[in-house]
């Protein structure tokens, strides 16, 4: 038995934890027990890739089973980590089509988070560039998904959190790029209204996102940077840095947090950021583009090993829930109010727009996301409720990757396609064998 | 680019195998990697291939079956520039104290197997002129110790046995690398308690068969450098307390 965490180091809870050292001994495994739930490297904030008893570490899942530079198109083994098939492709000219905030997941948790990037607006979430993979079932006998084959099963595994059977590899086509920079034009926005227009205006970008400052009140409440940024070209490349390598490789983070620090450095490091970040914009408020290397705009964090460290022994929070359009200003102005006035919240938070999703239990719909973090304390808890009350009205709901805590009402009320992804688990065998703490809090 | 050169590792489905064919691998060399189980080598195979655009084959070889040597190297083409052995296989050293085909299991996979193979290979490089030659030995083999004396005794053997091929095909200009990793987390050592300042990746080891072998030359290596004095200091201590010792 081993003690695991998601992430944010809340909750912990105790599973055994098998490592198979091939894709053909984890179905054996599957059949062999019950309660379990595949974990990738263990990026989900919560409970999601903890086993009810036990835990399936893909980690040993890790090869790259065929690369052609000519189509872009790569098949992988699902533990295998997007830093490193990253290292790879990027020297070729290729990028990932959609990537998250960190590049330590594997690619079977970015399926089974279907997670987003900066560009859900444009190229939707990752599993929507999934040709085929091969899930495990619980009964042991691998089944192919694609949109010829099980395409009812492919789509309620894209986002349905590993409770459908375990990603053993999965085929997907890559996006092809000129440089490895990209070019980045940063505007600022007085506060939320102006945000939400901003991030609408610059929709036609391919990514965009902006980091909101909740220390603003008042009238400056939601004030915000706007991020809008393109894949460099050679030119781009020539006219703002000619000297630059056209394929940079992965910047290897320096920082680590090293031991779990006393939970005042959160204020001043949150702080402290957020006003360099002001200070840069100030820089290029005029509108003229900079370029950035990838990896430290799609993965500012990843530069600082164990980041999650700086919130304590008790762990974190991290909030992110999405409101339609239509209720977005008023609900997430609810929101960033009671999270300005509340001490220990977060002092920055993240706010992207969403294109349309695809049900089941996958998170995107149409409309705005905000991911705020907070410690674990006594106060957060009841703060929470009372966010996830404005999301329920706002008829919004709340990502699973990130999740810890909402109630099983909370959930129920925000993922309408969970009656149909109950019946798809029990056709074909994973209700009560598939089973992650998470899928036990919420009664999935 | 055509690659120029060719690798043959010997153990293609561990962690060390792998990571070694990679490196070299990247390094633009053309990869052959023999197994008994080739499933699993292809799997290994297939990575190594998409990750670095080299040719990589794969070939079926049980150290243990010494009359199979001469089709094996026949099969190979080329007959490589260097060979690697990272075959290897802990054991059990409570189960073989009392059941001897186990014990002998433990001490033809670490040393007869390993060894006879790469003195096979041996014979072809001198007749061709020119080969390196690479075994992956262990610290358990500097000293015999109570928890792992089956293993050790194996590697020990491998280690003078390389010694004393390094020592014979020296003047032929034909090169022969003693490998002692220390602690690596592979699947051989999953679920043990490892100390973190002694214990390498497999990358490491790869990284560092690589860099001996074909860059500064070496003979002998520890692929942390904090093992030489740690088995200086083991290998100083008067045996008449180091037979006391819980090791």
């Amino acid at each position: 038995m081993t003690e695991l965490t998601g992430w944010g180091r809340y909750p912990r809870h105790r599973s055994e934890a098998l490592r198979p050292a091939s894709p053909k001994a984890l179905p054996l495994l599957m059949a062999s027990r019950t309660g379990l739930v595949a974990r990738g490297n263990g990026r989900a904030y919560g409970d999601a890739a903890i086993g009810e008893r036990v835990t399936l570490l893909a980690t040993g899942l890790d090869r790259i089973q065929a690369f052609d530079p000519a189509t872009g198109r790569v098949s992988v083994e699902a533990g295998v980590l997007l830093s490193d098939l990253l290292n790879v492709v990027v020297p070729h000219g290729f990028f990932l089509p959609v990537v998250p905030g960190t590049k330590f997941v594997t690619i079977g948790g970015m399926i089974a988070s279907d997670v987003h990037g900066k560009n859900h607006h444009r190229d939707g979430g990752f599993g929507d560039h999934v040709e085929k993979l091969t899930l495990a079932l619980p009964d042991g006998s691998t089944v192919a998904c694609s949109r010829e084959e099980n395409p009812e099963l492919l789509a309620a595994t894209i986002g349905g959190m590993g409770l459908t059977g375990t990603i053993l590899d999965a085929t997907f086509r890559l996006r092809s790029i000129e440089t490895g920079w990209m070019r980045q034009t940063t505007t600022v926005a007085r506060n939320l209204d102006d945000a939400i227009r901003a991030l609408q205006e610059t929709s036609n970008a391919t990514y965009s996102v902006a980091w909101v400052d909740c220390l603003a009140r008042g009238a400056a409440l939601g004030r915000s940077l706007i991020f809008a940024a393109e894949h460099a070209t050679l030119r781009d490349l020539d006219a703002l840095r000619p000297d630059a390598e056209p394929y940079p490789a992965s910047k290897l983070g320096r920082l680590a947090v090293p031991l779990d620090l006393p939970s005042f450095t959160l204020n001043r490091l949150s702080v402290s950021a957020f006003n360099e970040f002001y200070f840069r914009a100030g820089a290029v408020k005029s509108g003229y583009p900079f370029l950035v290397h990838w990896d430290p705009y799609f993965f500012p964090l990843d530069g600082i090993g164990n980041w999650n460290r700086i919130y304590g022994r008790r762990g974190f929070l991290q909030y992110q829930c999405v409101v339609p359009t239509a209720q977005a200003r008023s609900a997430l102005g609810s929101i960033l109010e009671r999270v300005s006035k509340h001490g220990s919240a977060s002092f920055l938070a993240v706010l992207k727009q969403l294109g349309p999703g695809h049900g089941n239990l996958s998170f995107p719909l149409e409309g705005f996301t905000l991911t705020l973090d907070l410690p674990v304390s006594d106060e957060a808890f009841p703060l929470l409720d009372e966010l996830d009350r404005l999301v329920v009205e706002a008829r919004g709901r709340l990502y699973l990757a990130k999740d810890a805590r909402q109630s099983p009402a909370t959930f129920e009320a925000g993922y309408p396609g969970l009656p149909r992804f109950r019946d798809q688990r029990r056709a074909i065998g994973a209700t009560g064998r598939i089973s992650s703490r998470l899928s036990v809090r919420l009664g999935i | 680019m055509t690659p120029s050169k060719t690798l043959l590792v010997v153990g293609g489905t561990s962690d060390i195998g792998r990571a070694t064919a990679l490196h070299y691998a990247q390094a633009g060399w053309r990869v052959q990697l023999a197994a008994r189980n080739e499933e699993e080598a292809c799997r290994n195979a297939d990575d190594v291939r998409a990750r670095t655009g080299t040719e990589v084959t794969v070939h079926r070889l049980d150290v243990l079956d010494t009359a199979a040597f001469g089709s094996f190297a026949d099969s190979l083409s080329p007959l490589p520039d260097t060979v690697v052995c990272v075959v290897g296989e802990l054991g059990d050293q409570v189960l073989g104290q009392s059941d001897l085909s186990h014990a002998s299991l433990v001490l033809r996979t670490n040393f007869e197997g390993p060894a006879l193979l790469l003195g096979f290979f041996a014979e072809r490089f001198l007749v061709r002129g020119y080969g390196t030659i690479v075994g992956v030995s262990s610290v358990a083999g500097d000293r015999g110790r109570g928890s792992n004396y089956l293993y050790g005794a194996a590697k020990a053997g491998f280690t003078a046995f390389l010694s004393g091929l390094r020592n014979r095909l020296a003047p032929k200009d034909l090169r022969v690398v003693t490998v002692k990793p220390g602690f690596v987390r592979t699947q051989m050592t999953a679920g043990m308690k490892l100390p973190p300042v002694l214990t390498a990746e497999p990358d490491e080891v790869g990284q560092a068969i690589f860099t001996a072998a074909e860059k500064n030359g070496r003979d002998v290596i520890y692929v942390r450098p904090i093992w030489r004095p740690v088995m200086m200091v083991i290998g100083s201590i008067p045996e008449r307390f180091f037979k006391r010792l819980r090791l």
